[in-house]
């Protein structure tokens, strides 16, 4: 009897070293701009070529600007980087979707709808989001700059293999609750750091209800308690999906790969090293008031009192609530916002636009409200254009701006001034994570539109009312 | 590539008594421009170090200049988030050899082991008597034992044994690196590859 990832696990080992790692086989490597160019130094000194070229895909977007993409990269050290990414893809015979090629995106939005990430797979990026593929009944995760090395290198990395962790919500997310405060509230009860050495199955009706894109924006955010990575057994929402993609299998082979997908599930009492189950219905909007994404609250809920925090925990808690400007009691509701930003591989997929677009219809931007909306991907951006979109969102006053990264970690333009709040679709809400000084508030994409539409923090189902 | 080869690390330490210290504040997004691994020891902790016009921040425990060594001591969730491996970098370049914490974040754990700098994990109980005897005096001096696997807060009788797996342990030892070992299994990997076609 095993579980869903010992499946996928075990049949990708190499070889193992007693009381070591395992040399574990990539089946698809995805790479950007920032923390590869090591990767390749790497390889070159050493001599070494790149031994699957047709394994490793590429795309440019920590890095890039927003708006303008038609013209060079004015920041001299993003543009070099930029332009290297395409120079080490070229030498290595790499496929790259640079700027303003049509598949061009967020590498974690851009696996799925190419159908590269599919179903049993593992897949590996020098990106801690890399979790997100996981929703396709895939193991994947995050590694560091000398791994992405080890897999150009070898299409392998060395790996200890992971504990198991499952997760079960029974029951039916309610109105105006989403799939991002399902996972706000597991990372609030798990802690950012609950975890750590954990691989994580999600499992249960609350998850086998959402989209793919829902399940992608669950595994996403798996790393922010601390686990390697999520990931959700592949059932037809899951097959539906992939269907004609350009990079899945096709026809007869599509059928033939779908039968062998449908085999990946966790056997019956097979057992894990830790189990939590949680009930759908005690989830509502949920929202972060610290600097770490466990430090969350149900939208209507206040921000604990000091007296109750564990000692060990008081001093970090009081920095953090320090750093954001609040105070332990606080109540969230009615707090002022000054800047909104719905994007990241976390939401900036074409679900969490039309949620946006939905909600912000027949209604007006805060005027005291800056909000930088981001399409997850050059295919994105084209799916809002064609769906109308991007009217209805500038009818309500705002922009969609051109995909990449952004403000989710600010290493383009789009930084959030020192002292300012801003609602974020993103994963994290570090100190500085959206600019030095900046205080991210972590929510959905409703929730997002209801501030960016009140200027202040509300219950999106209040507004819905109105 | 061979690597740096660790030996016993005897130094005296820094604090930072923070918990959840993410790799955000280790290295901020911005500095990752460069392509090459150099040079991220300056921007270290940039923004708790220096203010935002480029001021050292007098309080913060690099800048005091009480704290000096090769051995960090952080708070507990130690690296946590982003995969940067620019954040052991970092750790480094500026000089650290060993990082001691209650409890790691599993990616920057093994962005340190890939960068000859050693992270130990100890009991909640153990970094409360380092921090308390740096607190009694900013020259203690500490001593990491790679082969015994003991760290120890010297002329006490303080000592506690870590983890570490037998491989990262030889590699770390010898300065072998992951990367030479998976070049050297490539026929076992093209024989894995054939099975599965
Ligand atoms: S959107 Fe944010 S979290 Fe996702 S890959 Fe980009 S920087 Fe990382």
């Amino acid at each position: 009897m095993k579980t869903l990832f010992d499946k996928i696990w075990d049949s990708h080992v190499v070889s193992t070293i007693e009381d070591g790692p395992s040399a574990l086989y990539i089946d698809c490597h995805l790479i950007h701009e920032v923390t590869s160019p090591q990767a390749f130094a790497g390889i070159e000194k050493r001599g070494v070529s790149v031994f699957h070229s047709d394994r490793t895909f590429a795309t440019p977007d920590h890095n890039v600007p927003t708006i303008d993409q038609h013209i060079p990269i004015k920041d001299a050290l993003s543009k070099f980087q930029v332009d290297k990414l395409t120079e080490n893809c070229e030498n290595h015979g790499i496929e790259c979707y640079g700027l303003n090629h049509p598949y061009q995106g967020i590498v974690h939005v851009v696996g799925p709808q190419l159908g590269l990430t599919q179903p049993g797979m593992t897949i590996v990026c020098g990106d801690s989001h890399t979790s997100t593929h996981g929703a396709f009944g895939a193991i994947a995760f995050g590694i560091g700059t000398s791994e992405v090395e080890m897999v150009l290198a070898s299409q392998c990395i060395m790996q200890p293999k992971p504990k198991k962790m499952r997760i079960t919500v029974n029951g039916n997310l309610a109105d105006g609750v989403t799939a991002k405060d399902l996972i706000l509230y597991i990372i609030s009860k798990v802690t950012a750091s609950g975890g750590t050495g954990y691989f994580v199955e999600y499992a249960g009706s609350a998850f086998e209800n959402l989209s793919m894109e829902g399940r992608m924006t669950v595994c996403n955010m798996s790393i922010e308690m601390g686990a390697r990575g999520g990931l959700i057994a592949p059932d037809q929402t899951t097959f539906d999906y992939i269907r004609n993609r350009e990079k899945a299998p096709q026809g007869a082979d599509f059928d033939q790969a779908v039968e062998k997908w449908s085999e990946l599930k966790t056997d019956e009492g097979a057992t894990f090293d830790k189990e939590l189950v949680f009930d759908a219905h005690d989830i509502e909007p949920m929202i972060t008031f610290g600097t770490n994404p466990g430090m969350g609250t149900n939208v209507n809920g206040q921000i604990p009192i000091l007296s109750t925090i564990d000692s060990s925990e008081k001093e970090s808690f009081k920095k953090s609530i320090d750093y954001m400007g609040f105070s332990d009691g606080d109540q969230l509701i009615g707090k002022s916002i000054d800047y909104v930003f719905v994007g990241s591989c976390t939401n900036g997929r074409i679900e969490d636009l039309r949620e946006v677009a939905e909600f912000v219809k027949g209604r007006k931007k805060a005027d005291s409200i800056t909000a930088w909306i981001v399409p997850g991907s050059k295919q994105v951006e084209k799916q809002a254009e064609e769906e109308g979109i991007v009217e209805i969102l500038e009818e309500a006053g705002f922009k969609l701006r051109q995909p990449g990264c952004s403000a989710c970690l600010a290493m383009n333009d789009d930084k959030v001034p020192k002292g300012k709040y801003a609602i974020s679709t993103s994963n994290r809400n570090f100190e500085g994570r959206q600019g030095p000084g900046s205080r991210t508030l972590l929510a959905s994409p409703l929730t997002a539109a209801a501030v960016a539409v009140s200027g202040k923090i509300i219950d999106p189902r209040e507004v819905a009312k109105l | 590539m061979a690597l740096e080869k660790f030996t016993t690390i005897t130094s005296t330490a820094v604090p930072v008594p923070i918990e959840n210290v993410d790799t955000d504040q280790i290295i901020p997004a911005r500095f990752l421009k460069a392509t090459t691994r150099d040079g991220f020891g300056e921007n270290l902790f940039r923004d708790w170090r220096y203010d935002e016009s480029g001021r050292e921040v007098s309080n913060f425990p690099l800048n005091d200049p009480r704290y000096s060594g090769q051995i960090l001591i952080g708070g507990k969730n130690f690296g946590c988030g982003s995969s940067r491996e620019h954040a052991a970098w970092a750790v480094h370049d500026y000089g650290f050899k060993v990082v001691v914490s209650s409890f790691f974040a599993d990616i920057f754990r093994n962005n340190c082991l890939n960068n000859s700098v050693l992270p130990i994990q100890v009991s909640k109980e153990f970094a409360d008597k380092i921090f308390a005897s740096i607190a009694v005096d900013s020259n203690a001096i500490f001593s990491a034992n790679l082969s015994d696997q003991t760290f120890t807060i010297e002329g006490t009788n303080e000592s506690t044994k870590f983890d570490i797996s037998s491989y990262k342990k030889e590699c770390l030892q010898n300065g072998y690196d992951d990367i030479d070992y998976l070049v050297s299994i490539k026929d076992k990997v093209e024989a894995f590859e054939s099975t599965r076609a």
